[in-house]
Formats: structure tokens, C-alpha cells, sequence
């Protein structure tokens, strides 16, 4: 367990909660940044912040500290049940 | 091979007017969904912008001539993830689905545009929107990028799992918009609407798992896409080419606007002014034909000069903004645009005000945190926009030797002129600061940045948004600006002297309301070096900062003793090298402008914001100037 800011640049993890306040967890849940959707780290802007994370198949940019708050898990962790929400993002 | 042009024009149905005939249709759709483009081509250029009454989301009406509709309005609201009421834009949508948008009609049937490249997200709002129970017609936008891309989506089995029709169109292409005309005709002899019946979806993560179930029961694949853009960002987002070719673009753009745009500038405002002679022997001379030409005219032509540069620049901007660099270019700027509180998106709009503060305030739209674009609207004032050039111009020619350092490399005058540069730069820094420590504390709403795939701007939208911002800003010229000139005219003409034998002529400068109240407020200024008639020049200014020179031109040339003086050596007769630097340093922070308090207040929704901007900045410039006076006195004597 740790959280998105801790990838580094071509991880991957699976988002397991946001401990952040209401309305911005919602913000970035309809932004793709659901409980076991697929996170990547893309690339860093080349400031080395914000970070560029491909989640549901678009690419969203966060500063480390939002980036600190959003809890993943490792991929191999991944149940199958839940891979659906991995097909816009292959 | 436009379609809106291939269409045959549906006839309006047959009775028009009957009580359950359509009116009002609303387009709602997600960011980066293509709403806008879809928007500008149902309404073709019938539309116009306002904002919602009581708050600062923008609202945008037109006559859906596009397809033939001219009798049907057609609202866009703004675009939203959600029907969540956490945002202004989701209440605003929300009310106005409702019918409860005061000044605003209850739609009659609703536009839903959903990008089909990012279908299964964006299906998270059709749920909450078709669960209103409107009747909706569905647009998947961008179809035709989808399918080159390997995506699939079967349209038919969408519309029956959402029980809405589904058509897929290309907004940019204009293919498939024919199903729009066709929906509303249906809806003309439409059934009563009965509410559709969908999964109750209570929070994000639900909407999300129902989209996610919907969109594989149709068959979605999302197309792979991508590749393109992120080998652009490679380049685009690199460490080092990253910052170089981001610095390229700043340059260029800058540099477009000043070495093309000043003379297009220049030469349409000779335009003008060659309009406004040519229009003198129309007129019967005497105060109609003065308050006119000399008055109005003239303080109208003084705004619309900058229109030439004002649409170059949105014309980059639009440029940057439709390719999908804008926010890669925020993405880069981030970093040190939130050292000083700010955010990444702030960086163009303030790149913009080196030429112009309106544009760029109105440019302030693309960052959707409204503390970060207050913050951003409330310090762009500062940057060096091009009116306060002429200012800057005479007086550095006046009052600054021509001496040269560094063996002819750097210019004494050059150095002050960029030190003024520099000193606006300071004061936006500084302030932002300020206002994040104290009334504009940063908020918990984090940067949330899309990058958006790389896509080719077309010319028809970066036509419409000229016309678009040209419109804004002529309306803006034609309204206040002309009141203001109008009443500057009128204090410089009053009161009417009566001459012996009845004749009325207008007073001296300095007899006029005008003149008295540049005395008047000469005790003020005078520890900043000023006398009377830097006054007079000062309050003609706050109508637009360039005027000041043409102020001081009828000043001095109305006087006697420095009547066959040029302007610059007037100004020498009657000011010392610390008022000079000290009015100079007024100008780099003073609000010297109507237009922008106009705008700010038009975006800000409120008097306030403008308000307290002007009384900052003028108490700014006032300490400024009076130290500036002061240290020259002290070494320059």
C-alpha cells in the first residue's frame, strides 16, 4: 500500500481511496480516478512537478501534494472481477 | 464537404405555435467534449454571450440557424463532469435543466455531446442528465477519430440501453449533425415525454461502475489512440527541449504581437482617425460636432486601436488552445507560477497582458478554480500593457538622455524602459503573494489538469472565437467608453462662458470643470511632482492610460508661452526629472483604465472586485511615485 505521489515515472497502481474532501474526490472520480481503476505514472512535467497520470484513458496532470493524498496498491494485486474498469485503458 | 451546408433546410413544422411546440433546447456535455464547436455550428454566428444572472458562469444563447432552427434558442451550458452540486457550472446546469434559471426559459428537450474517445467516463453524466426525464437525443462526438483509431461503439444498442436515440457526428466535420433537425422535428409532435428510468446513481464511484457496465454491453472499444500525442509530448513535455520550446513559443508569440500587431495597430487607428476628418464636414460645426468627433469619436478610436492586437493574440491563443498546447504550456508553468499562488493556467493570461489587460482578463476563463482566477484576474493589471507604451515613449524622450553603455550595447533609455517592465512584473508578483497570505487564501481545490489529445485547430473555430472576443470587446467600447468619453468632453467644455453680445464659447482648460478639478486635486499630487495640469492628464487617463498623451498634447497647445513648443520640450518646462521618473512609476502601477475595471467587473460579477483592485493600485502608484520623486530629488539635485 502507498500512495500515486510514491510511483515512479512508468509504474503502474490501483487506486484504492482518496483522502480528500468531498467535492474534490468527486472531481477526480469523474475524471477517471475511481477505487480500482488502473494508475499510471506517465511523465513529469520538467519541473519534476506535477506529474502526468494516465488513468481510463486520458491523461490528467496532479501536483505531488493532491498526488500524496490519492491511496494505491500494486498491480499484482489487482482482482479480475474488477478488470472492467481497465478496458479504456489497455 | 460541411454537412450543415449539404442539408436540405427542414422546413419549420407546420404549426409552429402550438402549446406543446418546442422552444428552448439545451447542449450540455463534458469538457473537452467538442460543445463548443457543435455550438457554433447549430447556431452558425447567431449568438451572444452574457452571464448567468447572479453569478460568473458564462451563458451562451443562439438561434439554432445552423440547421435551419432560427426559431428555436438553443443554450450552452457550461461544461461540467458532473450534475453534482459541488461546482457553480453544476448548479447553474442543474437550475437551468430544471427550469429554475431565473431570465431563462425551462428547455424543452436537451443536446447531450459525449467525445466517444473517452466514452466510458463520460457516460457518467448521461445518467444524471437522462434521469431528468427531458427528452434527449445523445451525440457522440468525434466518431470519425474513433473509428480511424480502432474504437468501436454499437450507436444502436447505446440508445437502447440509455432509452434515448444515439447519433454519431463529428462536430468538427460537421458529419451526422442532420440527426439534430431530425430529433427536434420528431419532438415538434412528440408523445408526452415519460421519464426514463435509470440505475439511481448516488456517487462518482457508482456512476462510474454503471458506466463501465454500459459501455461494455454496447460493445465500446476505446480506441488506442494515443500513441500520436504522448510521442508529441516526448518532445513537447522533455526536460530540457520541454522549457526551450515552451520559451520559443512565448517569444513568438509576444513578438508577433508587437511587431505585427503595433503597426496594423497604428495604421487602423490612422484609419479612424482619417474617418472621423472625413465625417467633419458632414456635421454642422459647433459643440454637436465637437462632442461628437472630439468627444466621442476620438475616446472610441482611442479604444478600438487595440482591436488588431487583441485578435492577433486570441488568435494564438486560440491557436495554443484548440491544438491541446495550452495545457502542456500550464503543465510547464506550473512549477513557478505557484510560488507565488497562482496556478499553471494563470501564466497565458498574464503573458497576455503585456499587450492588453481586457483580453487577457477574458483569457482568465480557461482556469476553472475561481480563487486561482480571481487571484489571476486581480493582478494582471499590473503587467505592462501597450497603452501604457506612449506614455512611457514621451516622456522617456523627454526627460531621458540618449547615453549609451557598454560601448553602444545598452541604452540608458532602453534600461529605464525595461526597469518599468520589470516594476509592473514586481508589483503582479508581489500582490499575488499578498492576496494568498491575506484575502485569497490558496483553497483546498487542487490543479486538476486534462491534457487533451493533439488535434488540428480548425479555421472556422478560430474564426468564430474572434468574432466572438471582437464582439465582447466592441460592445464593451460602444457602452461605458463612450459614456466615459462623453462626460470627459463635457467637464472639459463646461461651464459656457457668455461672451459680450451673447455668443457662448467654451472656457480655457483651466477654467473648465475639467481644469478646477485638476486644481483641485493638485494638492495631492504635488509631493509626487506633479502640478495641475499632470492632473487633468491623470484623470483623463482613467479612461484609457494613452489618452494622457493626447490630454497633454491640447494642454500645451493651448497655452500661449508653450504653444509653439513640441510636446516634449512643454513637458520639460514645467516638470523635474523626479516627476517625470515619479509619473512614470505611477503609470507602472496605477489602474489607469475603464475598460478593465469594466471587465473585471463584467467577470467578477460585482463592483467589489474592481473597486477594491483600483483604490490598491492607485495607493501602490501614489507611495511608489512619491518615493520615486523623492529619491531623484535627493540625487539628482
Amino acid at each position: 500500500m502507498s500512495v500515486l505521489s510514491e510511483l515512479n515515472v512508468g509504474e503502474s497502481g490501483v487506486l484504492v481511496a482518496l483522502d480528500l474532501p468531498e467535492s474534490v474526490q468527486n472531481h477526480l472520480m469523474h475524471m477517471g480516478f475511481v477505487p480500482d481503476a488502473l494508475v499510471t505514472a506517465l511523465r513529469r512535467a520538467p519541473a519534476g512537478d506535477p506529474t502526468v497520470y494516465s488513468v481510463d484513458g486520458m491523461e490528467i496532470a496532479l501536483r505531488r501534494e493532491t498526488a500524496a493524498a490519492v491511496r494505491v496498491r500494486d498491480v499484482e494485486d489487482l482482482d479480475r472481477g474488477v478488470s472492467e474498469v481497465l478496458e479504456a485503458a489497455p | 464537404m460541411s454537412a450543415c451546408c449539404e442539408t436540405p433546410v427542414l422546413k419549420p413544422p407546420a404549426e409552429p405555435a402550438l402549446p406543446g411546440a418546442l422552444r428552448t433546447v439545451v447542449l450540455i456535455g463534458p469538457p473537452n467534449s467538442g460543445k463548443s464547436t457543435l455550438f457554433n455550428r447549430l447556431t452558425g454566428l447567431r449568438q451572444k454571450v452574457a452571464n448567468f444572472p447572479g453569478v460568473t458562469v458564462e451563458q451562451r444563447m443562439g438561434l439554432m440557424a445552423g440547421v435551419g432552427r432560427s426559431d428555436l434558442t438553443l443554450i450552452d451550458l457550461p461544461g461540467i463532469y458532473s450534475l453534482d452540486p459541488f461546482s457553480e457550472d453544476a448548479r447553474v446546469s442543474i437550475d437551468v435543466l430544471r427550469g429554475q434559471m431565473a431570465g431563462t426559459p425551462k428547455p424543452d428537450a436537451v443536446l447531450l455531446v459525449m467525445d466517444s474517445l473517452h466514452l466510458t467516463r463520460q457516460l457518467m453524466l448521461a445518467a444524471p442528465v437522462l434521469a431528468l426525464g427531458l427528452p434527449t437525443l445523445v451525440l457522440l462526438n468525434m466518431t470519425d477519430l474513433m473509428e480511424s483509431r480502432g474504437g468501436e461503439i454499437d450507436a444502436l444498442k447505446l440508445a437502447r440501453e440509455l432509452g434515448a436515440p444515439v447519433a454519431q457526428i463529428s462536430a468538427v466535420k460537421g458529419t451526422g449533425i442532420d440527426a439534430v433537425p431530425l430529433f427536434l422535428h420528431q419532438q415538434t409532435d412528440r408523445a408526452a415525454a415519460k421519464p426514463l428510468t435509470l440505475p439511481v446513481v448516488g456517487n462518482a464511484a457508482s456512476a462510474h461502475s454503471w458506466a463501465a457496465q454500459v459501455s461494455r454491453r454496447t460493445g465500446y472499444r476505446a480506441p488506442l489512440s494515443i500513441e500520436g500525442t504522448r510521442k508529441i509530448d516526448n518532445v513537447l513535455l522533455h526536460r530540457i527541449w520541454g522549457p526551450v520550446l515552451f520559451l520559443l513559443v512565448v517569444v513568438g508569440v509576444f513578438e508577433v504581437v508587437f511587431s505585427i500587431g503595433q503597426p496594423l495597430s497604428d495604421g487602423f487607428g490612422e484609419i479612424l482617425a482619417d474617418l472621423g476628418n472625413l465625417i467633419r464636414p458632414l456635421l454642422p460645426a459647433g459643440w454637436i460636432q465637437s462632442l461628437l468627433l472630439d468627444g466621442a469619436w476620438k475616446g472610441i478610436s482611442s479604444v478600438l486601436v487595440f482591436l488588431p492586437q487583441i485578435l492577433l493574440l486570441f488568435l494564438f491563443i486560440g491557436i495554443l488552445e484548440d491544438s491541446g498546447y495550452l495545457s502542456r504550456a500550464a503543465l510547464i508553468a506550473d512549477r513557478v507560477m505557484r510560488t507565488i499562488g497562482l496556478n499553471g493556467k494563470a501564466f497565458i493570461p498574464l503573458l497576455s497582458a503585456y499587450a492588453c489587460a481586457v483580453p487577457a482578463i477574458m483569457a482568465t476563463r480557461t482556469i476553472e478554480n475561481k480563487r486561482d482566477r480571481l487571484a489571476t484576474i486581480l493582478v494582471t493589471p499590473f503587467m505592462t500593457c501597450s497603452a501604457r507604451l506612449p506614455v512611457y515613449m514621451l516622456l522617456i524622450a523627454a526627460f531621458i538622455p540618449n547615453t549609451f553603455y557598454l560601448h553602444g550595447f545598452l541604452g540608458l533609455r532602453t534600461l529605464v524602459m525595461l526597469g518599468l517592465y520589470l516594476a509592473g512584473f514586481v508589483a503582479a508578483m508581489t500582490t499575488a503573494r499578498i492576496l494568498n497570505s491575506s484575502i485569497l487564501r490558496a483553497n483546498d481545490a487542487p490543479f486538476i489538469l486534462e491534457l487533451p489529445q493533439y488535434r488540428m485547430p480548425t479555421l472556422r473555430s478560430l474564426a468564430l472565437r474572434l468574432v466572438d472576443r471582437a464582439r465582447i470587446f466592441l460592445r464593451q467600447a460602444g457602452t461605458i467608453i463612450l459614456c466615459v468619453t462623453m462626460a470627459l468632453w463635457v467637464l472639459a467644455h463646461l461651464p459656457v462662458i457668455h461672451m459680450a453680445g451673447g455668443a457662448a464659447s467654451t472656457p480655457e482648460l483651466a477654467n473648465s470643470l475639467i481644469g478646477r478639478l485638476g486644481h483641485f486635486i493638485e494638492p495631492a499630487i504635488a509631493p509626487l511632482g506633479f502640478n495641475w495640469k499632470i492632473g487633468i492628464g491623470l484623470l483623463s487617463s482613467v479612461l484609457a492610460r494613452e489618452v494622457m498623451v493626447s490630454t497633454m498634447g491640447t494642454l500645451y497647445g493651448a497655452e500661449a508661452d508653450t504653444h509653439a513648443l513640441s510636446l516634449q520640450t512643454a513637458m520639460h518646462h514645467d516638470m523635474t526629472l523626479g516627476g517625470a521618473l515619479a509619473l512614470m512609476i505611477f503609470f507602472a502601477f496605477a489602474m489607469q483604465c475603464t475598460s478593465t475595471m469594466a471587465v473585471v467587473k463584467r467577470e467578477t460579477n460585482s463592483w467589489k472586485w474592481p473597486a477594491v483592485q483600483f483604490l490598491y493600485m492607485l495607493t501602490l502608484a501614489w507611495i511608489a511615485a512619491f518615493a520615486v520623486n523623492h529619491l531623484a530629488m535627493a540625487f539628482f539635485r
